[in-house]
């Protein structure tokens, strides 16, 4: 079904808040004078070097020449692309035109970390076409898992273009250069390529049939738990609180469900994204896709229900490791750097133990002098065994305390993103138009050590570029521009997960393939 | 597979390919064999001969058994409950005796073998009729399979164990058992999982067969396998039964236009799909349920509130407080107002003076589509009802900081009883009937309490409510809203239109 809520999902708005544009507005004035003078740099650069995607192109006419070893196929090929880009752009220009109409005019122009010049200089020179290309083909080369794929736009003038789709890596680049989009996402893979949908006879053959598992975890859903920041802005504190849903997701999918290839992604300003990638999990319906996301999803319940995890004893397996993984966690993530019960006497922290004579005692403790969340925490156990209540049940006490642990700590999740096959998420490596900065992968094993505030913004990168040009340029050596910059280490872990993936597929393809060979 | 080929079988076949002539010699050997157990999971089509009346008949009566499975399903009965209310109606229109115990020596037992097969071959063919009748849509292969799931759970719960044991055995479902060395290893984690006893047997199955058990948490999964104890494996064989007949469905689709159907079949079939339909399409232009033809403007909701629900008043006055909804709330909240009759012009506009804080740019980039669409003039143009109480309280439970769902099932006891008091409902004996209700989940008895209560001088004024009862139970936003205006406006109550529509929704 699709529905309203979808829509909005779709669309993803991350909230452009007062502070953060702010502070985005001065920064950039500051720098403004600079990056200007780097931009024409760059721009007079582009002219003179459009050898960068001409290596590009000959690169991979060379490999396709060792596959089909056929010159005519090649031309024939490009004859079709051109036909297909041509009306392809047709199309997109009549959705621009459609869409455009229904947004008003677009406001004007605001200064912000990643400018349209900017991002044209990123994307024709730093972002991983290639790389991206074969991760959603698993394969070297583009496979329908690409070509039938949706992508969709959102234009600098917030105009949003669905259901696009492209041939080849290169076929992508072309057309974000051309487009300039603020940013982009990555759907289904679809029973037929998705740009001709509306050439079938039948829509009813047109259906998303594949796409990786995700998950969305984003800051502002833990807005009732934390306290150093709130809507979009983050800091080390509360960042804590992704890597902490990292670790337990990420356990749960490995042991619990056997997927072994899940990448982690920084959505740019305050949350991560998970892509499972898996056969197995991308092949999901929504029933199982839901179904997963109800096993992982524990804290529940508006903002009126008082208490939000309320699970079964004895605990579930996925539930108890959880709570171990979290448990030594919680007095220093939680009590000392959120302390969220210290301003008051009576903090929500109340509604959640069990038992009236306890909490009217702890009540009476705290009103008569002020006591941190960390003392507070260990009140409950003193007071607790003082004897203030004969009815106290000490197990049930245990229970309520473990559910605080993950009311505070378990990961929240966004759950409409996993469940539907046909949603839409930002795609790895581009940049966030509010921040600036680069989707970039976290490393599972490292992910504690991932800083969020040190993610290489665009212009930061643009400027590494230069700096490496002007220092280190080394004859007969090619260098790609993202061996250069800081974008660098993600880049290879990205590689990595790819090569991993592509392995994978191939052995399993093989397994497939020998399988039905017998019959 | 399942021979879907030849979905049409109960038909007189002539066999006028060789194809078609092996599926009707290997199933019609199977149907000799006569039906051995009272449960049935609809694998092979029927292909013996029947005649129209019974054709029309037997459809009809496997109809009724389904319309009132959905009825029940709507009012969120379940399980043993919805087991209870169906005996009655099965016993009537699909009885399916137990084998008899006599031999078919005998010639009472032979006419008690005689009744039993004539009762199963009725609801083997029923079920076929109906499943090609229901095959068209794609809403209607949803609504038919949901409620032959649920007739075919009903029945396996009260079959004896020796039969279940024996047709479960007889399907050949691939679970492996788990070996003594792995359930010891695990013991840990098996040992507090649910169904779990001293000696129980488990199985070991992908855990994708059985997503229902996952979903709850119900059984331990390990590297992508489930580990399921005996005591469910009756989930096992509904999502066996659900899965099977989902992809026969799709399949039976498919088929249907290259069907050369006996033109006496056709008519029938239609009508049949229609009966179940029909008023599906006939409301579809009337959710609008404006009063008295006058339209509501924005400005007028802060006086309507009165008439709310719960639910709605909540947001409303959630809405007043923080300038803010997040968006199921706003979609819960914009449809209702739709259904109020609320035209989209008013909506931007009430829309737009509710959000604090939000500048015009960011309210058009980001609001305005989302409004748009729920009264259908964006994306794909679904004109979208307002939502139920069964919608409203089983789709998107509310998270953290969101408003939405039903306050009788979504807030904590406290926080309801302070709500419903803000409504002005003081009676001790009220507020007690209200948590009784709420803690044996009849959600909508304690809102319709809550109605009776807050109208109860306009209802003894109304012939037949004098009461102070409402009689009928609310079961939709919109329908609560509707009455609570006619009963304070002193209209006829009567009938509620938006009942009547909501009842062959979904």
């Amino acid at each position: 079904m699709s529905s309203p809520h979808e829509m909005e999902h779709e669309m993803e708005i991350e909230l452009p808040d007062g502070p953060a544009t702010l502070n985005a507005k001065s920064h950039d004035t500051l720098g403004e004078e600079v990056l200007q003078e780097e931009v024409e740099k760059m721009e007079t650069e582009l002219e003179s070097k459009k050898a960068t995607p001409e290596v590009e192109v000959k690169k991979e006419e060379k490999k396709l020449d060792e596959m089909f070893d056929d010159d005519e196929f090649m031309d024939q090929d490009d004859a079709e692309l051109l036909e297909l880009e041509r009306q392809a752009n047709e199309q997109a220009m009549k959705k621009e035109e459609e869409q455009v109409e229904i947004k008003t005019e677009p406001s004007a122009p605001k200064p912000t970390y990643a400018d349209d010049d900017l991002m044209l200089a990123y994307y024709s020179r730093l972002f991983p076409f290639r790389l991206l290309t074969s991760w959603l083909s698993h394969s070297p080369l583009p496979t329908p898992s690409f070509h039938n794929r949706e992508f969709a736009f959102t234009l600098q003038n917030d105009a949003y273009l669905r259901y696009l789709s492209y041939r080849t890596s290169d076929d992508l680049r072309k057309d974000i250069l051309r487009l300039n989009p603020s940013r982009f996402e990555i759907g289904p893979v679809y029973t037929l390529n998705p740009r001709e949908r509306k050439a079938m006879r039948n829509n009813a053959k047109f259906k998303p049939i594949e796409k990786e598992l995700v998950f969305d975890i984003d800051l502002t859903d833990y807005d009732p738990v934390r306290t150093c920041c709130d809507k979009a802005n983050i800091c080390h504190k509360c960042w804590m609180f992704i890597t902490m849903a990292i670790k337990v997701i990420d356990v749960a999918l490995r042991e619990d469900f056997g997927f072994e290839h899940i990448l982690w992604i920084y959505s740019g300003r305050r949350g991560a994204h998970a892509w499972v990638c898996d056969r197995k999990a991308r092949l999901l319906d929504d029933q199982k896709r839901r179904a997963i996301t109800s096993y992982l999803e524990i804290v529940k319940g508006g903002a009126q229900s008082n208490k939000h995890v309320n699970v079964r004893r004895p605990l579930h397996p996925h539930i108890a490791r959880s709570l171990e993984i979290l448990k030594p966690l919680f007095k220093e993530h939680i009590l000392e750097a959120q302390d969220p019960w210290g301003a008051s006497s009576t903090p929500h922290l109340s509604k959640l133990l069990p038992d009236a004579g306890l909490v009217s005692a702890l009540t009476k403790k705290w009103e008569s002098a002020a006591r941190d969340s960390v003392q507070k925490w260990t009140d409950i156990d003193t007071v607790a065994k003082s004897g203030v209540s004969r009815s106290l049940d000490t197990k049930a006490l245990r229970d309520a305390k473990q559910d605080v642990i993950l009311e505070y700590m378990y990961p929240r999740l966004d759950a409409n993103v996993s469940i539907h096959l046909n949603h839409l998420l930002k795609s790895p490596f581009v940049v966030h138009p509010g921040t600036g900065r680069v989707c970039v992968p976290i490393e599972t094993e490292r992910a504690e050590e991932f800083d969020p505030l040190a993610v290489p913004r665009v212009s930061e990168l643009l400027k590494e570029i230069d700096e490496y040009e002007g220092v280190e340029a080394r004859e007969g050596e090619v260098v790609q521009d993202w061996e250069k910059t800081g974008l660098r280490p993600y880049v290879e872990y990205f590689r990595r997960f790819v090569n991993g993936l592509m392995k994978d597929e191939m052995k399993g393809k093989r397994e497939r393939e020998g399988d039905s060979m017998e019959f | 597979m399942f021979r879907q080929d030849t979905p049409t079988a109960p038909k007189k076949y002539r066999a006028l390919d060789t194809r078609k002539a092996n599926v009707r010699q290997s199933a019609a050997q199977w149907a000799s064999s006569d039906y051995p157990h009272r449960l049935n999971f609809y694998n092979i089509p029927p292909t013996a001969e029947v005649t129209l009346d019974e054709f029309e008949q037997w459809a009809i009566d496997r109809l009724k058994v389904l319309g009132e499975i959905e009825t029940l399903l709507f009012r969120n009965k379940n399980g043993q409950e919805l087991a209870t209310e169906m005996k009655p109606v099965l016993d009537k229109y699909l009885p399916l005796s137990h084998n008899p115990t006599l031999g078919a020596g005998t010639k009472e037992g032979r006419e008690a073998w005689e009744r039993c097969r004539r009762e199963r071959k009725k609801d083997h063919y029923s079920h076929f009729i109906v499943r090609l009748a229901f095959a068209r849509s794609e809403e209607l292969r949803r609504r038919f399979l949901r409620c032959e799931a649920a007739l075919f759970s009903v029945r396996f719960m009260n079959e004896d164990s020796d039969a279940k044991r024996e047709f479960v055995r007889e399907l050949g479902l691939a679970m492996e058992p788990v070996g003594d060395a792995e359930a010891k290893q695990y013991a840990e984690e098996l040992g507090g999982m649910f169904g779990a006893r001293n000696n129980s047997e488990w199985y070991k199955v992908e855990w994708e067969r059985v997503p229902d058990l996952v979903e709850k948490r119900m059984v331990f999964v390990r590297r992508g396998m489930a580990y399921v104890p005996s005591s469910l494996q009756g989930s096992l064989v509904q999502a066996e039964f659900t899965q099977r007949l989902e992809k026969d469905l799709e399949l039976t689709a498919r088929a249907l236009p290259r069907l050369d159907e006996d033109s006496r079949l056709l008519p029938i079939l239609n009508h049949l799909s229609l009966g179940f339909s029909a008023s599906d399409t006939l409301n579809n232009n009337n959710t609008l349920t404006s009063l008295n033809g006058e339209t509501i403007t924005a400005a007028q909701i802060d006086g309507l509130v009165q008439h709310f629900p719960l639910c709605m008043r909540h947001l409303h006055l959630t809405l007043r407080q923080t300038g803010h909804l997040k968006h199921f709330g706003r979609l819960q909240y914009t449809l209702f107002l739709k259904g109020i009759g609320l035209s989209v012009e008013e909506a931007l506009i009430f829309w737009r003076q509710a959000f604090k804080g939000v500048t015009d740019d960011k309210f058009n980039k980001e609001y305005r589509y989302n409004i748009r669409h729920s009264y259908g003039l964006e994306g794909n143009r679904r004109n979208y009802k307002p939502h139920s109480c069964q919608q409203i309280l089983t789709d998107h439970p509310p998270g953290p900081g969101e408003s939405h769902g039903c306050p009788y099932r979504h807030f904590s006891m406290d926080n309801l009883i302070a709500a419903v008091q803000s409504m002005g409902v003081n009676e001790k004996g009220v507020l007690d009937g209200v948590k009784k209700d709420v803690e044996a989940k009849k959600f909508h008895l304690a809102c319709n309490r809550v109605f009776e209560f807050t109208r109860r001088k306009e209802l003894k004024e109304v012939a037949g409510h004098r009461d102070g009862s409402l009689g009928e139970t609310i079961t939709h936003p919109n329908e609560y809203f509707e009455k609570s205006w006619k009963l304070v406006h002193g209209e006829a109550l009567g009938g509620s239109e938006v009942k009547k529509e909501d009842r062959m929704e979904e």
